[in-house]
């Protein structure tokens, strides 16, 4: 049964990695949902997080197969209850059609979303969330004419208490002294 | 003796070939062409200390390159330049990544002003390779082959070994740049074979212990990791009955008494068939290929399953195991023999006798000795074990003549079994022999070939002959593409569908235009002379054996099929 995987990776900084991580989920024909890649806390370590559906034993194995590769220091996956998330949209809509509108303020207020810019010609409208709820926003804003949206992937922290990277790393580098 | 610590100046192609010659590797082989000219310009000038071998292709170069690296243990090398050069090692880093053998490939590249232009002969090979290699990298920046040169036989090598791609640029190789040389061993993203879990080691030895019926099922793992030796000892002292997989075949040898042949599609009956009726099963540094199991949703199944092996990736990937220890089973070994007590499953013996008598009786003895007929596959091979006394490496290529070799060559000395496993890439025999007699000039070399798979790299009978190479190559002509027709008789209703090789070429006379030594031999009294002709000639040499033409392979485990639901040949008789 498919369920929804929160992978996290963490990785060198290197030139293709991105690629080499992708091919893992191409050969087993798995859409990625949603992917964002950033540095971590530690300087030059990078992090992955990619939303896939799939099924338990595919996750499994494949969270395997992408820790496998040279310059992937670790992967985990993680359900929807290990983590708390969220994901940043924008929204750029004409300063005139709000400006005829009255529910504009009931809006932005109801969907806890703020005013990031203001010319004449457009307004900027910021919203973080989970996807439902950013897209929720856009709906509500469709008769107003949105002339742009834009969605990032999703952020996650996770909710138990995981060995940090950095204690990890230490570990291994005491290992190698030895 | 170069210092390749201190710090000199040099191009990059030089310190390419330095960091080489640091890393003690002696033999290239490969194929020059636009991109890579500055390397091989250099090349002349380390000829006293790297040898190079020109190969006639580069698939060539890098079957080559695997046949010198599953012959020896050490990594193979190749070059090839840009774009179609880098292209024609594709299949063979795909069999290396399959097949886990240590090999370096280093492809040249456009300029690096060049990349991403569509430049003449510009290949994404690092994007192309990406799928089929432990770790690639592009160098454009000729300070860092030193130290990228050392990560790659450090990663090639290590942990579960594979195929490891370099591409470096142009201007990289002409530039100047500081070269010294440290080892790497140390990657903080990689850990090869992680320290061994002590309570693994205790609670697999505990099972083991209690197993009424247990069996060992090894692979190329114990050849990988220099294990031959552990896992005689664990055998020995267990008192388990084992086999091996087709690419562990060589690692213990074929007389001692509780080897009982190989697992798999055309393995042996005993052990197949024990596969499913074990209570334990011991997998030691294998990966439950498809072609292993069968239909694995019938696999083992009643059995509890111990998974020694070095890949995490590979644990619980097929099967579900009880136990695992992860490491390297030379560290592994040896730690649970010591806590085992010593075993005695003689009384599977019966069970084992019994298998091997009905093998036979339905496949082994009509196929050796048949009353009449054209020669056999099977003749050939054991025909070849008396004349070799066991002692050749057994190069093969991939189909009928592949399986027929792995049934019925008999071994001594482990890394005398040389075939393309996981891949099963056809081409793969004679390139691999090249570099298997290049890496091992003291052993006898013999290619098995089929009349199909022969002609799809025959061109390196040019390489045997320009390094004057002693290879030994057997040609098994059935004058089809045997094992698709095999399949097609089986299970496509006989529908022969682009499998007759009725316009093969006479290969005696081909040989004779390499000025390679060959005959051709097709009468039954004729073949062990022929057969000692060449194994006791001092140079190449080619025979042709015309076969019966339909000749199948049996047992079968259909697709689909348990291992113990084989096919014989003898069923519709």
């Amino acid at each position: 049964m498919n369920e929804e995987y929160t992978i996290t990776i963490f990785s060198e900084n290197s030139i293709g990695l991105l690629n080499r991580i992708s091919i893992n989920f191409t050969k087993r024909k798995l859409n990625i949902d949603s992917l964002i890649v950033s540095e971590s806390a530690i300087p030059g370590v990078f992090k992955f997080i990619i939303v896939v559906c799939c099924p338990q034993n595919t996750v499994e194995i494949l969270v395997k197969q992408l820790e496998k590769q040279i310059d992937v220091i670790r992967a985990f996956y993680l359900k929807k209850e290990d983590i708390l998330y969220q994901e940043l949209a924008l929204y750029k809509l004409a300063t005139e059609s709000l400006l005829e509108s009255n529910e504009m303020e009931t809006i932005i207020r109801q969907h806890n979303a703020r005013i990031l810019e203001i010319t004449k010609e457009h307004i900027i409208i910021e919203k973080t969330g989970h996807k439902s709820e950013t897209q929720e926003l856009f709906e509500k804003l469709k008769p107003y004419e949105v002339k742009q949206f834009v969605r990032t992937g999703r952020v996650a922290i996770t909710r138990p208490d995981i060995e940090l990277l950095s204690e990890y790393l230490k570990g291994l580098e005491q290992e190698h002294r030895k | 003796m170069q210092d390749h610590t201190k710090s000199q100046k040099v191009t990059g192609s030089e310190a390419l070939l330095l960091s080489l010659i640091a890393a003690n590797v002696d033999t290239i082989f490969g194929y020059p062409g636009g991109a890579i000219m500055p390397l091989y310009d250099k090349l002349l000038n380390f000829s006293n200390r790297l040898r190079h071998i020109l190969t006639r292709h580069e698939q060539g170069a890098i079957h080559a390159a695997q046949g010198y690296a599953r012959s020896t243990g050490k990594t193979g090398v190749c070059f090839a330049t840009s774009g179609p050069g880098a292209t024609n090692l594709i299949t063979g880093i795909a069999d290396a990544m399959a097949d886990s053998t240590p090999v370096v490939c280093f492809t040249a590249q456009v300029g690096s002003m060049l990349l991403g232009t569509d430049a003449f002969q510009e290949t994404d090979v690092v994007g192309v390779s990406m799928p089929i290699t432990k770790w690639n990298y592009q160098i454009t920046n000729p300070n860092e082959i030193p130290a990228i040169i050392a990560k790659a036989f450090y990663i090639a090598s290590n942990g579960r070994p594979g195929p490891v791609l370099i591409d470096i640029t142009k201007d990289a190789l002409i530039k100047d740049c500081d070269y010294s040389y440290t080892p790497c061993n140390y990657i903080r993203s990689y850990v090869p074979s992680p320290a061994i879990k002590e309570e693994k080691v205790k609670w697999a030895a505990d099972i083991i212990n209690a197993a009424k019926k247990p069996m060992i099922v090894f692979g190329q793992g114990v050849i990988l990791g220099h294990a031959e030796k552990e896992l005689l000892e664990f055998v020995e002292k267990s008192g388990i009955p084992c086999a091996s997989t087709m690419l562990g075949l060589s690692a213990m040898p074929n007389n001692h008494p509780l080897y009982k042949g190989m697992v798999g599609m055309h393995g042996n009956v005993g052990p197949n068939r024990m596969s499913n009726q074990c209570d334990l099963l011991i997998a030691i540094g294998m990966r439950f290929d498809d072609r292993v199991t069968g239909d694995v949703a019938r696999y083992a199944k009643q059995a509890k399953i111990i998974h020694l092996e070095i890949d995490k990736a590979e644990i619980n990937k097929i099967v579900k195991v009880d136990v695992w220890v992860r490491g390297d089973v030379k560290e592994s070994l040896p730690m649970i023999t010591k806590l085992i007590n010593k075993g005695d499953h003689s009384d599977m013996e019966p069970f084992f006798a019994e298998c091997e008598a009905e093998e036979m009786r339905r496949v082994i003895n009509p196929l050796l000795n048949p009353k009449e007929g054209k020669i056999t596959m099977g003749e050939v091979i054991d025909t070849l074990n008396k004349v070799s006394a066991e002692q050749a490496i057994v190069v093969t290529d991939v189909g009928q003549q592949q399986m027929i070799s792995a049934r019925y060559a008999r071994f001594q000395n482990s890394r005398s079994f040389l075939s393309s496993g996981g891949l099963g890439t056809m081409g793969f025999g004679l390139p691999a022999a090249v570099g298997a007699q290049i890496g091992c000039p003291n052993r006898k070399v013999v290619a098995i070939l089929g009349d199909g798979g022969f002609q799809m790299t025959m061109q390196e009978l040019g390489t045997i002959i320009q390094e004057k190479l002693p290879v030994k190559v057997i040609i098994m002509n059935n004058s089809y593409l045997g094992n698709v027709r095999q399949w097609q008789e089986l299970f496509f209703n006989h529908r022969y569908s682009s499998v007759a090789m009725n316009s093969n070429p006479d290969f005696v006379r081909l040989a004779s235009a390499y000025n390679i030594d060959a005959e051709m031999v097709n009468k039954r009294e004729d073949l062990k002379s022929a057969i000692e002709r060449m194994y006791n000639s001092e140079s190449a040499y080619i025979l042709e054996v015309q076969l019966e033409e339909e000749g199948n392979v049996f047992p079968i485990v259909p697709l689909g099929k348990a291992t113990d639901e084989m096919l014989y040949g003898d069923e519709n008789k």
